[in-house]
Parts: structure tokens; sequence; C-alpha cells
């Protein structure tokens, strides 16, 4: 630091606590959450629906900051994460913890009287699920670690149909299967193009613990047993025309993609620098997107938004 | 005579502290706002201090 007379340590911006919070992951958790307010069968006023929608954006970001403050460690040996505003310095692991407790426990008292406390509830679990059983726990246990802390992912559109209508349906499971079947093969085409991050950190990835062709397998596997969840979301009475439609289509591309991640094997990957696995990566960013789209754009022909 | 001088730390603590007075700024109109919003929702209310519930007399109604 060249002011280093006045400035004996780096203090934090505010750009620094915001990146704290993972701003990339929560803007899914706003789309999957908003998605599953308004699909759900009872209408909340606009203004408890947006404040809804932060609140559980708020816990999420809080979730992300416990992450960040646990997992300074690993998140500094790695490339796509040394960079984060713990493990580079530029916020305390002091901060970092209570920032991540005062906003989770704020976002979970401030849903709880915007909507009600069943809502409230699924928040407060989808933090401690998040935080202690994903990060604390699975993470540096299992290979399976990705699997189950994707649930952490997959409440946000739960909570939303919680907020509306004070309750749990097959609509909203459903939901939550479709982001928690997604998130394996997501992950895991990641953990295939960015080989050494995870191996340096020592997260027992599927790719480290079971090697990069049963890795190849699962992917296949969890892709394959994705694919019913959609079309059955489009036969609920949130679903329609353009849910199955879309449903079909992304599912026929994924499936595609993973067959074809499927039968490569490294020495092809390494030829083409990933092409196929960054590809079905990319891929399933637009997945999620285009399947919540759906949802909303049935609602839309329904003439019920 | 004051120190006038104006270090580029106090432009980047000045930035910080603006925005954490805007976020505070932005939790009261929230919290206004629903309570506005949760208020005109509401049904019936009414007051329990030290005032007289009709319904709660026998035979006042």
């Amino acid at each position: 630091m060249s002011d280093a007379t006045f400035t004996p340590e780096y203090e934090a911006q505010f750009g620094d606590y915001v990146a704290l919070m993972k701003p990339r992951v929560m803007s899914l958790v706003v789309f999957t959450a908003l998605v599953g307010l308004l699909v759900a069968p009872v209408a909340l006023h606009p203004f408890v629906s947006a404040s809804a929608i932060l609140f559980i954006a708020l816990g999420a970001g809080a979730s992300g900051a416990l992450n960040m403050w646990y997992d300074a460690d690993i998140d500094a040996v790695m490339r796509r994460t040394a960079k984060r505003p713990v493990p580079s310095g530029r916020v305390t692991p002091g901060e970092a913890l209570a920032i991540g407790v005062g906003l989770s426990g704020i976002a979970v008292v401030m849903l709880a009287l915007a909507t009600n406390l069943f809502a409230a509830a699924l928040l407060a679990f989808t933090i401690f699920f998040y935080a202690v059983i994903y990060t604390m726990w699975l993470k540096r246990a299992t290979p399976q670690n990705i699997v189950i802390g994707g649930a952490a992912g997959a409440f946000p559109p739960m909570i939303g149909w919680a907020a509306a209508t004070g309750g749990v349906s097959v609509e909203s499971v459903l939901m939550f299967a479709l982001i928690f079947m997604w998130t394996p093969p997501h992950f895991w085409a990641l953990a295939l193009f960015m080989r050494s991050d995870y191996d340096d950190a020592g997260v027992p990835m599927l790719t480290v613990t079971h090697g990069r062709r049963s890795t190849r397998r699962h992917i296949l596997a969890y892709t394959l047993l994705l694919a019913p969840v959609g079309p059955a979301l489009a036969l609920t009475p949130v679903g329609g025309p353009a849910t199955l439609a879309t449903a079909v289509l992304l599912n026929l591309w994924f499936l595609k993609g993973a067959v074809e991640i499927w039968r490569r094997d490294e020495t092809a990957a390494e030829a083409d620098g990933y092409r196929a696995e960054k590809r079905f990566f990319r891929f399933s960013l637009y997945y999620l997107f285009l399947h919540f789209g759906a949802l909303v754009a049935d609602r839309l022909i329904a003439g019920v938004l | 005579m004051s120190i006038r001088a104006t270090h580029e730390i106090h432009e980047r603590r000045f930035s910080r502290n603006r925005g954490v007075a805007l976020l505070l700024l932005a939790f009261i109109a929230l919290v206004f706002g629903l309570t506005v919003v949760k208020v005109q929702n509401a049904g019936p209310t009414q007051g329990f201090d030290h005032v007289v519930r009709p319904e709660l007399i026998e035979g006042a109604q």
C-alpha cells in the first residue's frame, strides 16, 4: 500500500460489503423466489411482494457472507475465489461474520413481519442449511457436498411460494426439485474445467475423490433424473403449454450436452480446452432462467398476472 | 488554523458512510411503507388501552 503512513490498514468500501453477499448468486435467488411468489395462487400486495423478495435476497446474501467468513482459508488458494473480500484482506473475517449473523436476523424477522412465520422459518432454515450443513460440514467432508448442499439454493422459490400462501404444495416442491436436481450437473461441469482449483484447496469434489470419468457419468445420471421434473411441473396448475414446451426443449438440449460430456475423455477435453464442458455450464444457467421464465409466461397467458 | 487537506482516505470513508446512510434511509422507508400497506389492508382495528370495549360488557349489545 503506497499510503502506509496514513492508512496502515485497508478500510473496506461499501462495494466490498456488497461483494461479500455474492450478488451473482443473489440474482438467481431473487429471480426464482420472485417466480415462486408470482405463480402462487394467493396474490400479495405489490409492496409486500417486493419487500418479501428483498428480505429473501438479504437472507441469501447473509448466508453468502457467512460462507465467505468460514471458507476464507480455502477461498484463498482457489484462483476463482482468491479475490473475494475476506481472502484478499479487504474485509476482516470478524466483519464478515458480524454482517452474516446480523443480516440473517434482520432478513428472517422482517420476512416474518412482512408475510408470515412459516416463510420466515423456511428462510432461517435455508440460511442454517447453507452456512452450517453445507459450508461447515458437508463441503469439506463428502464428494456429495454439491448434491446435498444444492438444497440451500433450491429453497428460494419455496420461500416465495410460502410467503404468498403460508404453506407448501406439490408445485413448490417441484420448483425446489428442479433447482435441486439441476445443481449437481451444473457444478460438476464447472469442476471439470476448473480442475486444479478444487484440488489445491483440498475440497473433496467428485473430480478429486472419484475421478473425472466418474464425474462425467454422474453428470449424465443427474441430468437424466432432472429431465422429468420440468415436464411434471408443467402438468401442475402453475404450469401450462409454455412451461411444457420449454421443459421438453431445454431437457433435450441439456441431455444432449450431458451425453457429449459422458462420451468424451480427458484427452479430447484438454485438446479443445473443455469446450463441451464450458458450453454445458453456460447453458445450465440459461436452463434455470428459461424454465422459471416459462412459468411466469404461462401465468401471463392464463391472464392471472 | 484548521487542517483543510482532505486525504484520499477521507473520500473513501465518506463514500462508505454515504452508502450506509442511504441503506438505513431505504430501510426506514421500507418499514414505513410496509406499515402503511398492512394498516390499509387490515380489517376493522380496535385500540385496547384504556378504551371501553362494548362487546365485553354483558348486555351492552
